[in-house]
């Protein structure tokens, strides 16, 4: 693992020395949920509304994305529970994340310098996994009502009126908080979408993004993450 | 269930036009059903499931006549029975023939994801085309009469089609056909309700039935399917006829402003992070000055 990194850095410098960021089982799972919620997004929308119903006809034809939108549903719920074992740690809000969130419109204006160093992961991605997770809670259950619908009696039938409902609202919210989410690691913050996909940073961008966490992996005070 | 050669007026699903939209049509079709003159005897029943090709389906018994507990994806006619009691102590055996109502503003429709899976014609009758449905069981939740019933095996939904396959070459209902009493009758939506509404009157002024009034909900927008009741305040007591029946409010709100305000909230948001990208542009990482004090 070291010795890779030393390796790259003797041609590029130090800034430009990388240092591991997210394990192989970290990559592996944010990629799987990443597919799914794709799915998920599609096969919604297609059901959402008639002028997107054209994408489930790109994922295999509209009954069919009937029949898997729960399943990946459930690959989604299980993949973010994993997340949660492997992050639950770095995502713990503490006072640091407090006084990142005053500071939240620097971020927002990319005056990056103005605000409090973070750990490994800052209190806007904070925001999102917890979102995120509390989101696919609620999707899960009221999916599970959308999904077996017909096995209701009648005098239940507030459950569907309400799991219709939530089901489309959460949605909603995870795809706002997915827009943030793709837009700010693909093209904003640069070298934010390599390091999913590699598990690598470099220094530079440690040091700039996540000063907290740059000193903690550096000085060895914790450990590594596991290529 | 069948294609016919009448008019579409509205299609689940669906984001273009549609052929009949603004059609006038001479007639809109309507059954009545009289329950003050059923005598329960089910041959309905038989007569749908005859005409529809459905075997008999396997009879529960719960000590009344009931002889399932709701209609089913493939027995879409079913009688309801109450044994009622009256304020003054005596007894009164209350049948309804139940099958879907062809709501004028069908929930079921308004609910379905499914291009083309649930047509309206400007006759007015409600049919489900399979060969679209998706199973996702939304019109389930849509109707407020419990009709659209799930077939596990064909992952599909199923309901009465008010025998559109008939209609549309000029033939009644095949329940009506079957009725020895003539308490179901068949027509325009305004002979209809004239010979209910001179039912219901008679039901008033001269059987003693104070309260004997004609269903054809207003929530709705009045359906093709309209019953006289000797009760009309309490459409309830008939196996559950619904005394407001109406779009579900979720579902109105999920297909109306909800829809709206997703809508605009997903177009604004990615207006909103283009517009961000170009007034702020990328975040780079910086160099780490070298008098960094903790630089290890
Ligand atoms: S009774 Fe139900 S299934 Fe029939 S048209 Fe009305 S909403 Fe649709
Ligand atoms: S199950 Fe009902 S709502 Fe869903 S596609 Fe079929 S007809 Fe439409």
């Amino acid at each position: 693992m070291s010795t890779k990194a030393i390796s790259r850095s003797t041609a590029a410098g130090r800034d430009e020395e990388l240092i591991p960021r997210y394990s192989l089982g970290e990559r592996a799972n944010h990629w799987l949920g990443s597919l799914a919620y794709i799915y998920l997004l599609m096969t919604g929308l297609a059901f959402w509304s008639p002028y997107l119903y054209w994408m489930a006809a790109v994922v295999g034809g509209a009954p069919t994305a009937r029949f898997w939108h729960p399943w990946l549903g459930l690959i989604f719920t299980v993949s973010l529970f994993w997340m949660l074992k492997q992050w639950h740690g770095d995502m713990r809000i503490d006072d640091n994340d407090r006084a990142w969130a005053k500071a939240m419109p620097d971020y927002i204006q990319n005056r990056d310098d103005e605000l409090p160093p973070t750990g490994r992961f800052n209190f806007g991605q904070k925001l999102f996994f917890w979102g995120m997770l509390l989101s696919v809670i609620l999707l899960l259950l009221s999916g599970v009502v959308l999904w077996y619908t017909e096995t209701l009696p009648w005098s239940l039938r507030y459950v569907r009126y309400a799991a219709i409902l939530i089901h489309a609202s959460v949605a909603l919210v995870t795809i706002g908080l997915f827009l943030v989410h793709v837009y700010m690691s693909t093209i904003l913050e640069k070298g934010s979408f390599s390091a999913m996909v590699h598990g690598y940073v470099t220094r530079a961008w440690a040091w700039t993004f996540h000063r907290t966490w740059y000193y903690e992996v550096t000085s060895g005070s914790r450990p590594r993450p596991r290529q | 269930m069948s294609q016919a050669s009448t008019e579409i007026i509205r299609i689940s699903g669906h984001a273009g036009s549609v052929p009949g939209a603004g059609l006038n049509r001479e007639f809109q079709v309507c059954k009545l059903v009289d329950t003050t003159t059923c005598i329960g005897c089910k041959a309905c029943e038989v007569a749908c499931l005859e005409w529809n090709g459905y075997t008999f389906s396997e009879t529960t018994f719960d000590n009344t006549y009931q002889t399932m507990p709701e209609t089913a994806w493939n027995y879409w006619n079913l009688i309801k029975f109450n044994e009622h009691e009256r304020a003054d102590g005596s007894m009164m055996l209350l049948m309804r023939k139940d099958q879907c109502m062809h709501c004028e503003d069908p929930g079921c429709l308004a609910a379905c994801p499914a291009d083309g899976a649930i047509v309206q014609y400007a006759n007015g009758i409600v049919d489900f085309q399979e060969q679209h449905c998706i199973g996702c069981g939304y019109c389930i939740t849509g109707c407020p009469f419990n009709i659209p019933k799930f077939s596990p095996e064909a992952r599909k939904v199923f309901k009465c089609t008010l025998c559109n396959d008939r209609v549309s070459v000029g033939l009644e209902p095949a329940c009506i056909k079957a009725c020895p009493t003539g308490c179901l009758h068949f027509g325009t939506k305004p002979e209809m309700k004239e010979l209910a509404e001179t039912r219901a009157e008679q039901l008033r002024n001269v059987s003693g039935f104070a309260d004997a009034g004609v269903y054809d909900p207003p929530g709705v927008s009045g359906t093709h399917v309209i019953y006289v009741l000797h009760d009309a305040k309490n459409p309830e007591l008939y196996g559950g006829l619904p005394k407001d029946p109406h779009i579900p409010y979720s579902v109105r709100l999920w297909k109306g402003p909800l829809k709206w305000l997703g809508n605009f909230a997903m177009i604004g948001g990615l207006v909103g992070l283009a517009w961000h990208y170009m007034r702020y542009g990328p975040k780079n990482e910086e160099p780490i000055p070298p008098d960094d004090r903790r630089r290890v």
